[in-house]
């Protein structure tokens, strides 16, 4: 019973901070530079997904420089800077990512 | 077509390159949730109650790691602050919806929705429609979610586990910053949220997260003051 209810009240947290800055920003009591700066929210959250999935293992520990995931990692910033495409990116990525796990 | 479905269906289309991890991720999460013994009827309760993948894998690890339901609801919900960042980003371009509209599309903003949305919100910021983009998108990862979460369940881990699938989350995020790659303030945004991601991984209840979005965005404020000035 008492994971039901934990679900629930991580559920309901977990909601409200969806929910809270929806519903409580003004946009209009927003300063240019606050606007400004909540311009790079992308760039400030994803990185911290992407980078310890890359340089870390299942162990929490760092990887190895010619680690498959640190290879993948790098052809999918040069393919995207080139091709400004997501598809191709995460495409590049897994593959080249591929190539070094089953082929060496 | 009207606007109303066309902008849903751009919502579905924009998103739909970004399903490639949440497949594989979906099954894999429905299968962990059996291999720790949570049961079909809670692992499939998550997906629909707290519909966040990354704070339902930090909810289960650690529960079935011994941790006390405190710790793993604190860790999930450190997890989900950075909704609160989202959040204040679309917050800009719903301000004229009814209560109603936000109480559901708050349900639906998930990383892949705010990705694809928030883009489409900046160039459309005049469309009075634009929130179906939204609604598109997050209801197409909502029911893939959902799907992906019983397919697990049922079938246990179908996706092979060589094929390394987990790698597809963090190159879909960094797909997502391609746009960003040819300007320097965000470059330096993304570099310094990586490099204390790094740093802080370790921090207590999963907060090396937000740890890293405030650090990066109070340098960057710092740096955009600084340059005002000179």
């Amino acid at each position: 019973m008492t994971i039901w209810i934990s679900i629930v009240i991580a559920g309901i947290i977990n909601y409200l901070t969806r929910l809270g800055s929806i519903l409580l920003i003004k946009p209009e009591r927003l300063s240019e530079s606050t606007k400004k700066i909540l311009g790079y929210v992308p760039s400030a959250v994803f990185p911290a997904i992407i980078f310890p999935a890359v340089f870390f293992n299942e162990t929490n520990t760092i990887v190895q420089i010619n680690d498959p995931k640190i290879i993948g990692f790098f052809v999918a910033i040069v393919i995207g800077y080139i091709s400004k495409n997501i598809i191709l990116t995460i495409i590049a990525g897994l593959i080249s990512y591929w190539i070094v796990i089953f082929l060496f | 077509m009207s606007k109303k479905k066309e902008n849903l269906l751009k919502g579905f289309y924009d998103v739909s390159p970004l399903l490639l991890p949440v497949v594989p991720f979906g099954i894999i999460f429905g299968a962990i949730g059996i291999e720790l013994g949570f049961g079909p009827y809670i692992t499939y309760a998550t997906s629909i109650i707290i519909f966040s993948g990354a704070s339902q894998i930090v909810f289960f690890q650690l529960l079935s790691n011994g941790a006390s339901s405190l710790i793993a609801i604190t860790s999930s919900s450190v997890v989900s602050t950075r909704h609160l960042l989202y959040g204040a980003v679309v917050a800009q371009y719903l301000s004229k919806l009814s209560l109603i509209w936000k109480i559901f599309l708050s349900y639906l903003l998930t990383d892949q929705a705010f990705a694809v949305s928030q883009e489409f919100f900046k160039k459309n910021s005049n469309d009075v429609y634009k929130h179906y983009h939204l609604l598109g998108a997050g209801l197409t990862l909502w029911i893939v979610w959902q799907l992906t979460t019983v397919i697990g369940i049922l079938l246990g881990s179908i996706v092979p586990e060589e094929l390394g699938l987990s790698f597809t989350i963090p190159l879909t995020f960094l797909a997502l910053l391609i746009n960003y790659f040819r300007k320097i303030d965000h470059l330096i945004v993304i570099f310094l949220s990586g490099l204390s991601s790094i740093l802080f991984y370790e921090a207590p209840l999963k907060s090396y997260i937000i740890l890293s979005c405030v650090i990066s965005l109070f340098i960057i404020f710092l740096i955009n003051k600084f340059q005002k000035k000179i």
